[in-house]
């Protein structure tokens, strides 16, 4: 054989995992999850075509309505409190103070748990009957109240502060090390000129950052997208189906509730609005300008 | 990659003598740090007190006589639904789909990588797109059919079929991270070692994977903590004997019987996060490299 031809057979032989697995593992299971959501099926695939039933039924069930709204106001807490706090962490800790180190410790570990322990750890603080809320009231605050764990009306806002909590870390990672990467330089102009400092954060370094901050939310976005087993430590989908994720729909549509159709449907819905969002981004981001000649 | 480097030290202005900005600013960063730690020391001392002292309802007071009693429970006899062996099983059964599969995703990875970034035989770039929009889609969308196609294959509900979906899942992150770590690699090096005559596994296996130690550094802490973490494969392709740490201690949380018992549940916790927490601890800056670069930035 050619030398160079088998040069290049050899690269595409060492790419044939990767090959296999976006041919079967990525591509092949979308499709075949797309198939399955235009049919009637139930516990098993049928090939019993119903056009997009599935989908009206899906929008029609209050369940999946719930979680839809849900994920956009976990997600817009989520987002927005970890961009705003990470941000504030990574302005404070740039400050030239002392044990910066031990701070920038303390403010990321949690990002190393599993959302399993998060949701856990927050269980068991705000529980109403031995948690915080009784704990105030035995310091003699005897009327003070945070139950939000139980009322249906607010447990999804206490899943986004687990959120936050967990996840500030990273953005404040991100944006310190953005941070570290401005002129020192821009600091001795806005001094000369007597320009105030949160007027050269606001109005030069957020430009400057802006890179970072998109990147910080591209990474969160997917994690709200993904957001299931923090519900499932912190709430199971309760009280009810308060704090119920279209991530979590699925699933127990999927391996409970054994309705096939409607759990494809819904997790095709769910891959088409991520795609929609990323596809430019990502165009953007890598196949803008073709790279150097290689 | 991202440049990374906190070492480079601050850039913000130079401060003035203490003021009551400073004060408020040091104020600042102390009431965010105790935010962040309160969790972290709740769960500690809870888990050092029995159950009477709980029941009071002083969620911060330390332990009157701590004791290790939840721990040892939590550790061998807790309840997982029916069976009482503790969470000790889950480590075990998280330590064996953990090396694995940490294993087999950095190699495919870093092959994959390395082919994309110097060789790029035809399709490359499809390839590489569809590997990237994978990272982000939703794992929702390929569970049912991969469940199916694992189960034609006798892998469903099996250790090795749940390393193979770590594998699948891993790909996307561990390829892009060797493609930008190679293509910060200057190309005349790989040039002159075509002009050698190196081929392709020569060129991998003794000039590039010598260089690779610290993006598999980086690559190793991310699947470290990302599998350890792991909850959805675990619960869906690992079956009931293999579940993971994580699994487990939802089930023992969540679904126990009679009254819960607090003090182990918070060992248990405790737990199952140290192994994250101690390569957290213990890598330092280069988690922190770990997930800028995972950041995704080409």
């Amino acid at each position: 054989m050619n030398p160079r031809l088998k040069r290049f057979w050899s690269a595409q032989l060492a790419l044939t995992p990767a090959w296999l697995i976006v041919i079967f593992a990525y591509i092949g299971t979308i499709l075949w999850t797309v198939q399955i959501s235009f049919t009637s099926s139930k516990v098993f695939p049928v090939s019993n075509y119903v056009g997009f039933a599935q989908y009206s039924r899906l929008f029609a069930s209050d369940r999946w309505m719930i979680s839809v709204n849900n994920l956009f106001i976990f997600g817009g807490l989520f987002i927005v409190g970890c961009l705003v706090i990470g941000f504030l962490l990574a302005v404070f800790l740039d400050q030239r103070i002392r044990a910066e180190s031990m701070f920038r410790t303390i403010f990321l570990y949690p990002y190393a748990l599993s959302f399993i322990v998060t949701g856990l750890v927050w269980q068991w603080t705000l529980n109403p009957t031995l948690g915080i809320q009784q704990t105030v009231r035995n310091w003699g605050f005897e009327s003070f109240t945070f139950d939000w764990l139980t009322r249906g009306d607010r447990a999804i806002y206490v899943v986004a502060l687990a959120g936050i909590w967990q996840s500030s870390g990273l953005v404040m990672a991100i944006l310190l090390a953005g941070l570290r990467g401005v002129d020192g330089e821009l600091w001795k102009a806005a001094k000369v000129d007597g320009i105030p400092t949160w007027r050269v954060y606001l109005h030069v370094v957020i430009p400057i950052l802006a890179p970072m901050f998109v990147t910080a939310t591209v990474l969160l976005a997917t994690a709200v997208v993904k957001v299931y087993d923090l519900v499932v430590a912190l709430t199971n989908g309760g009280p009810g189906i308060s704090t119920e994720v279209p991530a979590k729909f699925v699933i127990e549509y999927l391996f409970q509730r054994q309705n096939l159709g409607l759990a494809t449907a819904a997790s095709t819905v769910m891959m088409i609005t991520v795609l929609c969002v990323l596809a430019p981004w990502l165009y953007w981001q890598y196949f803008r300008q073709p790279r150097s000649a290689r | 990659m991202t440049s990374v480097d906190l070492a480079a030290g601050p850039s913000g202005p130079r401060p003035k003598r203490l003021t009551a900005g400073r004060v408020g600013l040091y104020a600042f960063l102390v009431i965010a740090a105790l935010f962040f730690l309160i969790p972290l020391y709740v769960m500690i001392i809870t888990s050092l007190k029995p159950m009477s002292e709980i029941r009071l309802g002083n969620l911060f007071a330390l332990p009157s006589d701590p004791s290790f009693y939840a721990w040892a429970k939590a550790w061998s006899s807790a309840c997982t639904g029916l069976n009482c062996d503790g969470i000790h099983v889950g480590m075990l059964n998280s330590v064996k789909i953990l090396i694995p599969s940490v294993i087999v995703s950095i190699s495919v990875g870093a092959v994959t990588g390395y082919a994309l970034s110097f060789w790029r035989p035809k399709g490359s770039n499809f390839l590489f797109a569809v590997l990237l929009l994978g990272a982000f889609i939703p794992y929702q969308v390929f569970l049912y059919p991969l469940v199916r196609m694992l189960s034609i294959v006798s892998l469903y509900n099996s250790i090795p079929g749940v390393v193979f979906v770590h594998s699948i899942f891993g790909l996307p992150l561990m390829t892009l991270l060797f493609r930008n770590f190679y293509a910060g690699i200057p190309i005349d090096l790989f040039k002159a070692a075509r002009v050698d005559g190196g081929g392709f596994w020569a060129i991998f296996l003794r000039l590039m994977l010598p260089l690779s130690t610290p993006i598999i550094v980086v690559a190793a802490i991310l699947q470290i903590t990302g599998i350890w973490n792991d909850f959805l494969f675990g619960l869906i392709f690992a079956g009931r004997e293999n579940f993971p740490m994580t699994v487990q201690l939802n089930n023992i949380v969540n679904s126990s019987f009679g009254e819960k018992e607090y003090n182990v549940n918070m060992a248990a916790t405790i737990l199952t996060a140290l192994v994250p927490l101690f390569v957290y601890f213990v890598s330092g800056r280069w988690f922190v490299r770990g997930i800028a670069s995972g950041a995704v930035k080409g």
